[in-house]
């Protein structure tokens, strides 16, 4: 009996002062080349809330808008934005930055975030009335500093600030005089991830309609480590994450295998699922303040808004078959293995043409294929081009190199069986991931009845192997509710095999007409 | 004999274009000198 996809969530939190603080291509900049003009060019490309809330892909990746209503908009989208876009839709939420560092501070459990008062005063009440901040998360919210409390730590005391429209708003402490591992930085870092991924759990649970103590166990799948100096990637994400969020019944583990992790942690919680050791898994995973603005001097050298200015957080609950909800199908499971190669067509073989030859299927009896979903807005200026695009070229080809389809109807199939990219350039973030949500509804409203979710992930990057990594699965329309396979027990093989000899000796009696005792 | 001959390579290769692994590849048998390789990720 396969494991369902029940509900997913998807949030966004507009996040413009990290971009100038926290991202990686910022700070080094800053270390390199402190007074470069990229660096003073910078603030006059950060875009406002509103306008990353009209920001059309943002739209279609909280569920606003769907990649087919996406895809008739002209690109690039960055200069037509939404009519009436909305903070929240279908699947979750665009916060704005103020209240996520409400947020963030609910989530420091070790008092290293502080924020000034009057920051607090003034965001205070919208955070309170959220639909989903409950009154104990709202009371983890501290009173609050004062400003010149927060700039002596920042300059004397090795704290990270925390800023908002510019303003010194806060910082967060480091957790150790010596240890690297617990520096300010990486303690921002990882309580962005946490406080992201809680967002994305609680709107799971309303989405879900479920109640958060029926969660029996929770994966974190993002791309940050935590830990000390002694076990420096020890975790766990999950867990601290779940804690916030109120899912007071569950356990969980971190689940690291940079971009390809979502998808790892998806089988794996539809394994745990399946096999009968858990009842509902959520795969959860929040963002990455260190990718905010990754392409931002391309954007900037071509005149754009810096299109990078949010962090992201999904989550997806995994539950025993209902007879409703997509399966998740563990029979085609595409794995790129130690000895795959690195070529792309050697990767989408591995990924698609493998298990699905396995399982007596053409690459053409996929519905939809979800790979690598990077909004193209943002990586086409910087030269990385189409990335969704790119992979959709590879599966077709192997399609016409297979004999599936001509060559002429390569595009056409790229067409009909791909999407645009509408996901920020999180990592792990765009990994397959973004179409889940809508995977399940055109499953539901059958306009598909399969999608084929491929997660990618860049191993090298860590420099402990050469090797690339990729795991794929099928999500396919339930075929009805499946009564658990008939186990036979040792009593029952005992008695057929009793009944069989029985049968045996009697038809050897009546051929020979008599016992030989 | 090649352009390449004799030369140092530095060798960046593109995860969702050509990783540096099968840039190596295309340069084994010319007589040059592979210094750095590595595949980068720009996503």
């Amino acid at each position: 009996m396969n494991s369902v996809l029940a509900a997913t969530s998807y949030i966004l939190v507009h996040t413009p002062d990290m971009v100038l603080h926290n991202g990686t291509t910022q700070t080094t900049e800053k270390t390199v080349n402190p007074g470069s003009d990229y660096l003073k060019a910078l603030p006059q490309h950060i875009r406002s809330y509103e306008q990353a809330l009209s920001y059309a892909p943002n739209q279609a990746y909280i569920g606003g808008m769907t990649p087919d209503e996406l895809d008739k908009m002209p690109q690039p989208w960055y200069p037509n934005p939404v009519e009436k876009a909305e903070r929240f839709a279908k699947y979750g939420e665009i916060m704005p930055q103020d209240e996520f560092l409400l947020l963030l501070q609910a989530c420091d459990v070790f008092d290293l975030a502080f924020l000034s008062k009057d920051f607090v005063a003034k965001t205070k009440p919208a955070f309170e009335q959220h639909f989903l901040m409950r009154e104990d998360i709202v009371a983890r919210v501290k009173e609050g500093v004062d400003v010149e409390n927060i700039r002596k730590n920042v300059e004397e005391e090795h704290a990270e600030g925390l800023y908002h429209l510019g303003e010194l708003v806060g910082y967060i402490k480091r957790a150790h005089d010596v240890d690297a591992n617990l520096a300010a930085h990486v303690i921002l870092e990882n309580l962005v991830s946490k406080a992201s991924s809680v967002l994305a759990l609680l709107h799971l649970v309303h989405n879900a309609g479920i109640n958060a103590d029926e969660i029996e166990y929770v994966i974190d799948c993002s791309e940050e480590a935590c830990g000390d100096m002694n076990q420096r990637g020890g975790g766990n994400f999950a867990k601290a994450a779940a804690e916030i969020a109120g899912l007071s019944n569950a356990t969980g583990s971190d689940q690291r295998a940079f971009c390809a992790a979502p998808a790892h942690a998806l089988v794996t919680a539809a394994s745990l699922v399946k096999a009968g050791t858990f009842k509902k898994v959520v795969v959860t995973s929040g963002g990455s303040t260190a990718k905010l603005g990754m392409n931002a001097k391309d954007h900037v050298r071509k005149d754009m808004p810096v299109l990078e200015d949010t962090v992201g957080g999904f989550a997806a609950l995994i539950s025993v078959d209902d007879g409703v909800n997509p399966e998740i199908d563990l029979d085609i499971v595409g794995r790129h293995v130690v000895g795959t190669g690195s070529s792309p067509q050697a990767v989408i073989t591995s990924l698609v043409l493998k298990p699905l030859e396995n399982a007596g299927m053409k690459i053409a009896d996929v519905d939809k294929y979800a790979a690598e979903m990077q909004n193209p807005d943002i990586t086409k200026p910087a030269g990385a081009g189409d990335v969704p695009q790119a992979n959709f070229k590879m599966i077709a080809a192997l399609a016409v190199k297979s004999g599936e389809i001509g060559r002429t109807e390569l595009n056409s199939f790229i067409e009909e069986h791909g999407m645009v990219g509408w996901a920020p350039t999180q990592g792990h973030i765009p990994s397959g991931a973004p179409y889940l949500g809508f995977a399940r509804q055109d499953i539901l409203d059958d306009r598909i009845k399969t999608a084929m979710i491929i997660g990618k992930g860049s191993l090298f990057l860590g420099r402990m192997t050469n090797l690339f990594d990729g795991i794929s699965f099928v999500l396919r329309k339930n075929r009805g509710k499946q009564a658990p396979e008939q186990a036979i027990s040792k009593l029952e093989v005992r008695g057929l095999i009793a009944e069989a000899l029985r049968a045996f000796a009697g038809s050897m009696m009546d051929e020979s007409g008599g016992s030989h005792a | 004999m090649s352009l390449l001959t004799d030369k140092k390579l530095i060798i960046i290769g593109d995860r969702d274009g050509i990783p540096a692994p099968a840039i190596e590849e295309c340069f084994k048998n010319i007589d040059a000198q592979v210094v750095f390789s590595s595949t980068e990720c720009f996503v």
